[in-house]
C-alpha cells in the first residue's frame, strides 16, 4: 500500500514543477511579489523548488504607493530573511515620467499598475513573469492559460490563446514579448489559507482580524484612510475585520470577521457565500468584464 | 428563442428559486434531518485531505452540460451569491426573463455578447473526501481541440448522452477522443432523466448503446449513472424519483475514482527538469513522471546510457527514502555523470525505447494546416528536439470516426496518423500505457504557437 498525497501535496508539486519549468526555459523570469498572501504562498513554493540554491528570478513589486504599511514593512522583512534581491517600481515614477495620468490624485492606481509593470519588462527585459493569480479568482482568469502568452504591448488575447496540454508548456516568445506564469492557477482560496496553515507561513497582521474605522457603502466595509475619507453623512464605525485580499489601499475592502487564527480564517472561508473578490474589491464591481479588460492591457 | 435557451432557462429557474429560498434547498433534505452523509465542506470540519480528482465535462450544448456544471457546484456550495447575483445582472441585460446559468460558466466578454463558450475553463470545487479540478470543454466549436485540451490533464471524463435521444454521433466522438486521450476513467451521465418518467428501460438501452459501441475500445473503467441535471437528481443527492437506481451517483463515482495507482505502478521515470551544485555533488531536479523510486535503486541515464545508483531523495524538508509518480524531489546519483535539462533517468530494469523515426496520432490544433514540408519543435517531457514530417499515414474522420488514407491533410481539429523524423532521440513509452511519457507537443519554430498535441504509438 503506496502512502497517499493529499490535494495540498498535489497542488505544491504542480507549482513547484512550473516554477522549475520557468528556469530551465526562460532565459530572464521575474516573481512578482507584493507581500500578499498568494505572493507569499509562491514565495514558500520558490523555496522548496530551489533551495538550497539561490532563485534563479529576482522579486519585483510594483508598487501603487497606496499600500497597507503593515504589508510594505512585511515585504521587506520577508525579502531580506529570504536574502533574495527585491527589486520595486513605484506608479508614482510613471505618474511623474507622464505614462500614467490619473483623472484625480485620488483614483485608484490599480489599474495604472499595469503600466508601470510593462515598464519595469521593458526596463530588465523580462521573458517572464511568474504571478499568484488563481483560476477561481474571477471568471476572466477561469480561462487562463498557466503560461500566458503576451505580446510586445503586454497585451492578452483571451480568444487566441496557446492551447496547453499535459504539462508540456511553451514558454517561446521573440524579444519584447512575454510570458505570464500562474503556478498556482489551480489553487482555491481555501488551498491557499489551509497550506498557509500547514506551512505555518507568516502572514501580514492585516489579514486576521482587527478593529478598524470603516463606512458602508454599497454592501462594501470601507476603510476609513487618508485616501478614502468618509462621504458627507457617513457614518463611521469601528468594526472587527480583516482583509481577504491586500491590494492598493483607494479599492480593497475588508470583511467583518472576528478571526485570528489561520484555522478560524478556513473556518470562515469554508461558511462564506462571497467570493473573495465579490466582497472586497471595488473596481471589479463597475462593470462585468472589468477584470477582463484590464487583464487584456497587461493587468496581472 | 432555441430550445438550448429554454433548458438554461428552465434550468436556473430552478437555481434562483432555490438561492433566493434563503433557506435550504429541498433537495438537500430537511435541516432537521441532517443527511447522513453531508456534502458540504462546512459541515464536516475544513480539512479535508484527499487527493485530486481532475476530470473534463463532454457534451454539446443540448445535452445540459452548463446545467450539470451548475448542478456540481451548486449542491456542492460553491456557486456564491454575489457570482448568482452578477449572473441574474447579466442575464437581465441580455433581456432574458429570468437567470441564465451558463451565464456563470462563460467568463469572457465576446461569450456573454454572442452566448457561445469559446474555450476551455476550469472550475473547482472540494467535498469532504476529495478536490475536484473540472476542464469545461465547449461542445460546438472546435471541440476536438478543446476537449482534447481539457482530456489532456484529466484523469476522468464525464460524457453527457441525452435519455430521449440514447448514442447520438457526438456522444460516440466524445468517447473517442476522451479514449484517444488515455483517459481510463469514463462516466456517461444520462440526463434528462426527468424528460422520460425517469424510466429505467431509456436508461439502459442508452447504457447498452454505448456498451456495444465502446467494447472494442476496451476502456478499464466504464460507467453509467442516469441523471437530472435540472432536478438534481443522483448528481450530488438521490433524490426521490429513481429508487430503481441502486448504484452510487455521479459525485459517489467521481469520489472513488483512484487514478494515481496505475501510473505509480509503471516503471520508474524522471524527467530532468534543471541541474543544481550543492557543495560540489550534484542534484536533478524534477517531479517523478512515473512509477517509485527509492534510495539505493539502479537507474539507467538516457541519453548517454550510463548506469548508476540513487544516492539520495532530497525535498526542503530534507532527505527522504521514496518518491512517487508525481511528487516534486531533487535525486542524487552515486556516481558524477554528465547529466542535463531533457534527460532521463529511468530504472535500470526496462528503460524506455530511444525513438528517432516515430510514429504517432496528432490532434491537430492550429488554424494553419500541417506543413508536410515544414520543420517543427517538438517537446516531449523536459527534451524539445527538432521534428519533420516524413509521411502522413492517414487522417481520421471524426464524423464517422474511419480513416482515409487519400490526399491526406492536417488542418485544425484534424485527428491524423504521422511518421516523424526526429534530430535527436526521445526516450519514450508508448502513450497507451504511459500518458506523460508518450505525450509530445509541436511548436511552430516562427511562430512560437503550440500546434499539435502528439501521441507516441
Amino acid at each position: 500500500m503506496t502512502p497517499d498525497r493529499s490535494h495540498l501535496d498535489w497542488l505544491e508539486s504542480e507549482a513547484i514543477f512550473i516554477l522549475r519549468e520557468v528556469a530551465g526555459e526562460c532565459a530572464r523570469p521575474a516573481l512578482l511579489f507584493s507581500g500578499g498572501k498568494d505572493s507569499l504562498v509562491l514565495l514558500r513554493l520558490a523555496e522548496k523548488a530551489f533551495r538550497p540554491g539561490r532563485f534563479p528570478f529576482p522579486l519585483l513589486h510594483i508598487d501603487t504607493g497606496h499600500n497597507f504599511p503593515e504589508v510594505i514593512a512585511f515585504r521587506d522583512r520577508r525579502a531580506a530573511e529570504l536574502r533574495e534581491e527585491l527589486l520595486v517600481r513605484s506608479v508614482e515614477d510613471s505618474i511623474a515620467r507622464g505614462t500614467v495620468r490619473l483623472r484625480s490624485a485620488g483614483e485608484s492606481r490599480n489599474a495604472a499598475q499595469s503600466v508601470t509593470l510593462l515598464e519595469a519588462i521593458g526596463e530588465f527585459g523580462f521573458d517572464a513573469a511568474i504571478g499568484g493569480a488563481r483560476r477561481d479568482e474571477e471568471k476572466a482568469r477561469a480561462k487562463e492559460r498557466v503560461f500566458s502568452f503576451r505580446d510586445g504591448y503586454g497585451q492578452w488575447d483571451p480568444r487566441n490563446q496557446r492551447p496547453e496540454l499535459w504539462d508540456l508548456y511553451n514558454p517561446r516568445v521573440n524579444a519584447g514579448e512575454h510570458v505570464r506564469v500562474f503556478p498556482i492557477s489551480n489553487w482555491t482560496e481555501l488551498d491557499v489559507w489551509q497550506y498557509i496553515g500547514r506551512e505555518k507561513l507568516e502572514v501580514p497582521s492585516i489579514y486576521y482580524a482587527h478593529r478598524r474605522p470603516v463606512v458602508r457603502r454599497n454592501g462594501l466595509l470601507v476603510p476609513v484612510t487618508d485616501l478614502t475619507p468618509p462621504g458627507a453623512g457617513e457614518a463611521v464605525e469601528a468594526v472587527s475585520v480583516r482583509f481577504r485580499t491586500v491590494g492598493d489601499v483607494s479599492c480593497t475592502c475588508p470583511v467583518e470577521s472576528v478571526a485570528t487564527t489561520v484555522d478560524e480564517i478556513i473556518a470562515e472561508t469554508v461558511a462564506t457565500r462571497v467570493t473573495e473578490r465579490g466582497a472586497t474589491r471595488m473596481d471589479d464591481q463597475t462593470s462585468e468584464a472589468s477584470m477582463e479588460r484590464r487583464k487584456r492591457e497587461g493587468y496581472f | 428563442m432555441s430550445g438550448v435557451d429554454l433548458a438554461f432557462k428552465n434550468g436556473l429557474r430552478l437555481f434562483g428559486g432555490e438561492i433566493h429560498a434563503a433557506k435550504k434547498p429541498e433537495i438537500m433534505g430537511n435541516p432537521s434531518e441532517a443527511p447522513a452523509h453531508s456534502r458540504r465542506l462546512a459541515d464536516q470540519g475544513m480539512n479535508h485531505t484527499g487527493s485530486v480528482l481532475r476530470f473534463t465535462t463532454a457534451g454539446s450544448v443540448d445535452d445540459g452540460k452548463s446545467t450539470l456544471i451548475g448542478r456540481l457546484l451548486h449542491d456542492t456550495k460553491q456557486i456564491l451569491e454575489d457570482q448568482y447575483a452578477a449572473v441574474a445582472r447579466a442575464s437581465t441585460k441580455r433581456g432574458l426573463a429570468s437567470p441564465d446559468l451558463s451565464l456563470h460558466t462563460d467568463g469572457l466578454e465576446a461569450e456573454r455578447e454572442q452566448g457561445i463558450t469559446i474555450d476551455v475553463a476550469y472550475r473547482y470545487f472540494a467535498t469532504p473526501r476529495r478536490k475536484f479540478i473540472i476542464a469545461d470543454t465547449p461542445g460546438h466549436v472546435q471541440y476536438t481541440r478543446n476537449m482534447a485540451t481539457g482530456a489532456s490533464t484529466a484523469d476522468a471524463a464525464v460524457i453527457l448522452a441525452d435519455a430521449g435521444k440514447g448514442l447520438l454521433p457526438q456522444g460516440k466522438r466524445h468517447l473517442y477522443i476522451a479514449h484517444l486521450l488515455g483517459i481510463r476513467d469514463i462516466v456517461v451521465a444520462v440526463n434528462k432523466m426527468d424528460l422520460v418518467g425517469y424510466g429505467r428501460s431509456a436508461f439502459e438501452s442508452t447504457r447498452d448503446a454505448f456498451v456495444r459501441y465502446a467494447a472494442p475500445m476496451k476502456i478499464p473503467n466504464l460507467q453509467f449513472v442516469p441523471i437530472s441535471a435540472l432536478a438534481g437528481d443522483m448528481v450530488v443527492e438521490r433524490g426521490a424519483a429513481m429508487s430503481w437506481y441502486r448504484e452510487p451517483t455521479l459525485l459517489e463515482r467521481l469520489e472513488s475514482i483512484e487514478p494515481a495507482a496505475a501510473v505509480r505502478a509503471r516503471p520508474f521515470r524522471f524527467a530532468v527538469q534543471l541541474v543544481q551544485r550543492v557543495r560540489g555533488h550534484r542534484r536533478y531536479l524534477g517531479r517523478v513522471t512515473s512509477g517509485t523510486v527509492h534510495a539505493g535503486e539502479e537507474v539507467l541515464v538516457l541519453p548517454s546510457g550510463r548506469g548508476s545508483r540513487i544516492d539520495a531523495i532530497y525535498t526542503f524538508e530534507g532527505s527522504r527514502d521514496s518518491a512517487l509518480a508525481g511528487d516534486a524531489v531533487a535525486l542524487a546519483l552515486a556516481d558524477d555523470l554528465d547529466i542535463s535539462r531533457g534527460d532521463l533517468i529511468a530504472a535500470a530494469a526496462g528503460a524506455p525505447r530511444a525513438a528517432q523515426a516515430v510514429q504517432a496520432t496528432l490532434v491537430w490544433l492550429s488554424g494553419e494546416p500541417l506543413d508536410p514540408q515544414g520543420r517543427y519543435l517538438l517537446k516531449h517531457t523536459t527534451r524539445t528536439v527538432r521534428a519533420r514530417v516524413a509521411a502522413v499515414n492517414h487522417v481520421m474522420d471524426v464524423d464517422v470516426l474511419e480513416p482515409h488514407a487519400e490526399g491526406a491533410r492536417l488542418g485544425m481539429n484534424d485527428i491524423g496518423h504521422v511518421t516523424l523524423d526526429l534530430a535527436q532521440p526521445v526516450f519514450a513509452d508508448p502513450y497507451a500505457e504511459d500518458r506523460a511519457m508518450g505525450a509530445f507537443i509541436l511548436i511552430d519554430p516562427h511562430s512560437h504557437h503550440t500546434v499539435a498535441a502528439g501521441m507516441l504509438r
